[in-house]
């Protein structure tokens, strides 16, 4: 089964000092390696922050564009993997070992696959 | 009393194929991993055999014969079924033939009902999986381990059979859909898993010895399907302390059920109980398990919880009651399980070991704290010891508050008379 991991954050007050910056990212390149090495890796992307969203919609046919979303709660989506494993347990062990876990929280969704006849 | 769970356990036929139904369909929901297909065609089994057996002879493997009668019904259903996904479970159905033949093999006959136990302590770790909210955890638990109809489970919960009905499929989705497995956790997750897979049965255990709603005080056959629950985790996971010291702790408390309430239904508090209708079985199988959990080091909640059980219960009179001792294992049960039920509880014993006073003292902190406010044997706690520093006025205020907090009709009752007990005091003093 496919897992995409979400990782929510909240984006920090003020500029984290440069020395507890580097420890964080050691720990996230930590965990990009071991995960693209494990063989369940399948895909992953950091997102720019909520900031830089902007929404669409098509009404009437015509496209509404607006800035945002803004969420409502302060942990915001910052990025995600998607694995390959057999269960939730497992999706759940590797989630648990995400920075992001630490740092914010994670969520975990099963991707669907549609049937088509 | 027409119990909620009428029939369940009364009946030796009735019991036998309900522990059957349970092994069952633990083995079929790992075969098919479908909880649907393996309910529908362990219900047909259990119709095969209760038609079929009167006439033809119990087979010598009862379990084997619903097995194989099972699995052929779930390999005619599958059939039917186009998708790639059924057919796939065919296949997977299909190899199993060679587990029954297995299992039916007289050498078997030991080994058997361990492979068959496994799939029910799989069963349970899927049912009381994390990812499942609370009340989910408990229904499936009390549906597919108990083996309680969807209409006995709505009844436990109080919920009209509908939304009992409702709630049972979200959850089985949710365990299809999010991939829950279906797997005992390995050792080195096990201390992690093993805790939501004891709350639940404790939940079940609790919500029938104190009815959060509702007229009865006690649901005995709630209480019975806990301890049924709880010997069934203990036979499966026999060096488990904590498994070992829940069991020891239902059995240990469920051992007053008699003399909790008496003949006009009302409650009966824990020193004026008849001891002699205690049940000095239950209490010796407790004890029993309680030295054994607590040889585990350190030992866990559940083991502490009952080795206060067993203090009470080992007392032959309310004032013979080690009180001191149970102030002790109250503070061991804080620093490894702190909370302020424990907190609470700890204060009463401090107040019998050491008087009323000390204990008020800690239940005003606690009161101050505000995390038990709403909870009302915190103030009745409060009522009975302003009660005995001959402060009424005060203690008819704590008691009007746990009435107005109190859901169950008995236990409301008994407050009730506690307060006018009080007001009646409170008067007297007025007029003085």
């Amino acid at each position: 089964m496919q897992y995409l991991l979400l990782i929510y954050l909240e984006p920090p007050a003020e500029a984290p000092d440069q020395a507890q910056l580097d420890a964080q990212m050691a720990e996230w390149w930590a965990y990009d390696d071991a995960i693209r090495k494990s063989g369940v890796y399948v895909d992953a992307n950091a997102l720019e922050p909520a900031t830089t969203a902007t929404t669409l919609r098509l009404k009437d046919g015509e496209r509404v564009v607006t800035d945002g979303p803004f969420a409502e709660t302060r942990e915001v989506l910052g990025g995600y993997y998607l694995v390959d494993v057999p269960d939730l347990d497992t999706a759940l062990d590797w989630a648990a070992k995400c920075p992001g876990a630490k740092y914010g929280s994670m969520e975990i969704r099963p991707t669907t696959v549609f049937e088509r006849d | 009393m027409s119990g909620w769970a009428a029939g369940a356990g009364t009946d030796p036929a009735e019991a036998v194929f309900r522990e059957e139904w349970g092994r069952l369909l633990a083995t079929l929901v790992r075969w098919v991993g479908d909880f649907d297909l393996a309910e529908e065609v362990a219900a047909d089994a259990i119709a095969a055999a209760v038609e079929r057996w009167p006439v033809d002879g119990v087979p010598d493997r009862p379990g084997a014969w619903l097995l194989t009668t099972a699995r052929r019904r779930a390999v005619d259903i599958l059939r039917r079924r186009q998708s790639y996904a059924a057919k796939l479970a065919v296949l997977k159905v299909e190899a199993e033939r060679d587990e029954v033949a297995r299992l039916s093999a007289p050498a078997a006959a030991e080994a058997g009902p361990d492979v068959i136990g496994d799939d029910r302590l799989r069963l349970f770790f899927t049912c009381c999986h994390p990812a499942l909210s609370a009340e989910a955890r408990v229904a499936l638990t009390l549906r597919y381990l108990a083996g309680l109809s969807t209409a006995q489970v709505a009844r436990a919960f109080l919920v009209p059979e509908g939304t009992m009905a409702q709630r049972l499929v979200r959850a089985k989705q949710k365990i299809g859909a999010a991939g829950i497995p279906y797997r005992v956790p390995s050792a080195t997750e096990l201390p992690g898993r093993l805790p939501a897979v004891l709350s639940v049965v404790y939940v079940v255990f609790t919500e029938a010895y104190a009815a959060s709603n509702g007229a009865a005080l006690i649901r005995p056959e709630l209480a019975d399907e806990a301890i049924r629950l709880a010997r069934i985790l203990h036979r499966l996971l026999p060096a488990e302390a904590e498994v070992t010291g829940l069991l020891a702790l239902l059995l240990l408390v469920d051992a007053r059920r008699e003399a909790r309430v008496d003949a006009a239904g009302d409650l009966v508090l824990l020193e004026d109980q008849d001891r002699s209708r205690w049940d000095q079985g239950k209490i010796g199988e407790g004890r029993s398990l309680v030295l054994d959990a607590l040889r585990h080091r350190p030992p866990g909640p559940y083991a502490l919880q009952a080795a206060i059980a067993a203090v009470h219960d080992e007392a032959p009179t309310a004032d013979a009651t080690d009180w001191r001792q149970i102030v002790g294992l109250y503070d061991v049960l804080r620093a490894t399980a702190p909370s302020p039920v424990v907190d609470l509880n700890r204060a009463v014993a401090v107040a019998m070991a050491h008087g009323p006073a000390a204990g008020l003292a800690l239940l005003d902190d606690l009161a101050a704290g505000g995390a038990l406010d709403r909870f009302h044997p915190l103030h009745a706690a409060r009522g009975r010891l302003l009660d005995r520093l001959d402060r009424p006025a005060e203690a008819v205020a704590a008691y009007r508050r746990a009435v107005e907090l109190c859901g169950n009709d008995a236990e409301r009752a008994f407050l009730l008379r506690c307060l006018a007990a009080a007001e009646h005091r409170a008067a007297g003093r007025g007029g003085a």
